[in-house]
């Protein structure tokens, strides 16, 4: 593969584009529940929170096994025949970084001034705007929230590797095409595309910092 | 200052964590008034303003606002009406101008120039560009006056509003305060350890002592002749003022 850098190119796409429907996805459930976990205060809150904490440990070969089997032909849906597919593999990824996105943005949202939701709505907000606002006094909380789980799932071998079955051309991604190279010996192509893994998860971290530091701020 | 009551407190009890904070036998805060609120720290002055502001709900007892019975959680218009500004007022991500004009957004009106009014009037020209969490904290104190009155709410509850300032800053704290008071009839209630400062702004002033309701007079009367021993004793050591002979 390596002496054929044209064959890496779709591997890289795909990684962005599973990788990246995923964290999207996440983001979009993710980010809303870890905000009513960040500030409303109801009954059972503690366990909400430990049930969310305990998915951001979960094993991706167990997420894997799980959405394999949900997806096999015996499958509660099965029928809908996307084992073995990208849209799996996506599956798969957004169980492992949702708990992540919602769990760190909830944190990131308790670690503001306990004072400043108070005085948030002391200015007229609603309920809405005061969450957009402790939303954008949290950001760089959510950053680390999106980056940790974007982390977490473009280099995870195991959820990929069981449901996407590492296909050339479908379902091979960076971090399963490291694992086949591996096997095979080729150890030379295994690091080369494990640099390539690190390289895009460099420039996106990267970008992503750019885009949170405030003009003013940055230095 | 009109005789109407803008708030109306009856039989208010407040307690948080299974203590109780703060014990409210009647208040009354009339219509345009400046009320003082005294007493020692842990008093229960600031407290008091938050239930004014409707971010706490009493644990029992009845308040009315404007002549309406408050429920919780209370209407957001009903909200809107009040501005309050914090013993340590924080300031959000963004400029001085942003931070400013706030209040005003929430509530989806323009600017219409009263964020450049208010910016020259508080002297925060100079600062208007500045992110508002690297300004010094008398600064911050200025912004959030400023942020208050930019929505130009009936009632503005302010809790040691001077704290922590220079006196030359007090002094400009205290004009703008009086200022905004009698250009547009604002209430106010001003939490102050500093009873210069109260005798200074207010019409009438609450004791308040270990989270109790002590008494509420004209300012002048309470100063002169305190109904309660508890504020003759905080009064006068406060001030070091003599003590009147006993009859």
């Amino acid at each position: 593969m390596i002496q054929d850098p044209q064959g890496v190119w779709p591997v890289v796409r795909l990684t962005l584009i599973v990788s990246g429907a995923a964290l999207a996805i996440s983001a979009a459930i993710g980010i809303p529940i870890g905000t009513w976990l960040g500030l409303a205060r109801f009954r059972g809150r503690a366990w909400v929170r430990a049930v969310i904490y305990t998915g951001m440990g979960l094993p991706p070969v167990v997420v894997g096994l799980a959405v394999y089997l949900l997806l096999s032909r015996k499958g509660p849906l099965g029928d809908l025949g996307w084992l073995f597919t990208p849209a799996a593999m996506v599956v798969a990824q957004i169980i492992i970084a949702f708990p992540i996105v919602a769990g760190l943005t909830s944190a990131a949202l308790e670690a503001l001034d306990p004072e400043l939701s108070a005085q948030v709505r002391s200015v007229g907000a609603n309920a809405r705007q005061e969450a957009l606002v402790l939303l954008r006094q949290a950001r760089g909380g959510l950053l680390a929230a999106l980056l940790a789980a974007f982390g977490g799932i473009i280099s995870e071998v195991g959820a990929a590797m069981l449901v996407g079955g590492n296909i050339e051309g479908r379902t091979r991604v960076l971090s399963t095409a490291v694992v086949l190279e591996t096997r095979r010996g080729n150890f030379a192509t295994a690091m080369a595309l494990g640099g390539t893994l690190l390289f895009l998860a460099f420039v996106i971290n990267a970008a992503l910092l750019r885009l949170n530091v405030s003009p003013r701020l940055r230095r | 200052m009109t005789d109407s009551a803008c708030y109306r407190l009856e039989g208010i009890e407040y307690s948080y964590g299974g203590r109780w904070r703060l014990e409210i036998p009647l208040l009354e805060v009339m219509a345009g008034e400046i009320l003082a609120l005294i007493g020692p720290t842990g008093a229960g002055k600031s407290t008091l303003l938050r239930l004014l502001h409707f971010l706490e709900p009493p644990s029992t007892g009845r308040m009315a606002f404007e002549g309406r019975e408050i429920g919780y959680p209370p209407p957001l218009e009903l909200r809107r009406r009040v501005g309050m500004i914090f013993q340590r007022p924080l300031m959000l991500a963004g400029t001085v101008r942003h931070n400013i004009a706030i209040g005003l957004r929430f509530r989806g009106e323009s600017e219409g120039g009263r964020v450049e009014e208010l910016l020259r009037r508080f002297d925060l020209e100079a600062l208007a560009d500045r992110e508002a969490r690297l300004i010094s904290g008398g600064e911050m104190q200025r912004v959030a006056l400023a942020r208050a009155l930019a929505y130009e709410p009936a009632v503005l509850l302010l809790d040691e509003p001077a704290a922590n300032l220079d006196p030359g800053h007090v002094r400009a704290i205290e004009r703008i305060i009086r200022e905004a008071h009698e250009l547009a009839g604002l209430t106010m209630v001003v939490a102050t350890h500093n009873l210069a400062q109260a005798r200074r702004l207010s019409q009438r002033t609450a004791m308040l002592s270990a989270g109790r309701l002590i008494e509420a007079q004209p300012t002048e009367r309470l100063f002169a002749n305190p109904m309660s021993q508890v504020t003759a004793d905080y009064v006068y050591e406060e001030t070091l003022l003599e003590r009147p002979e006993s009859p």
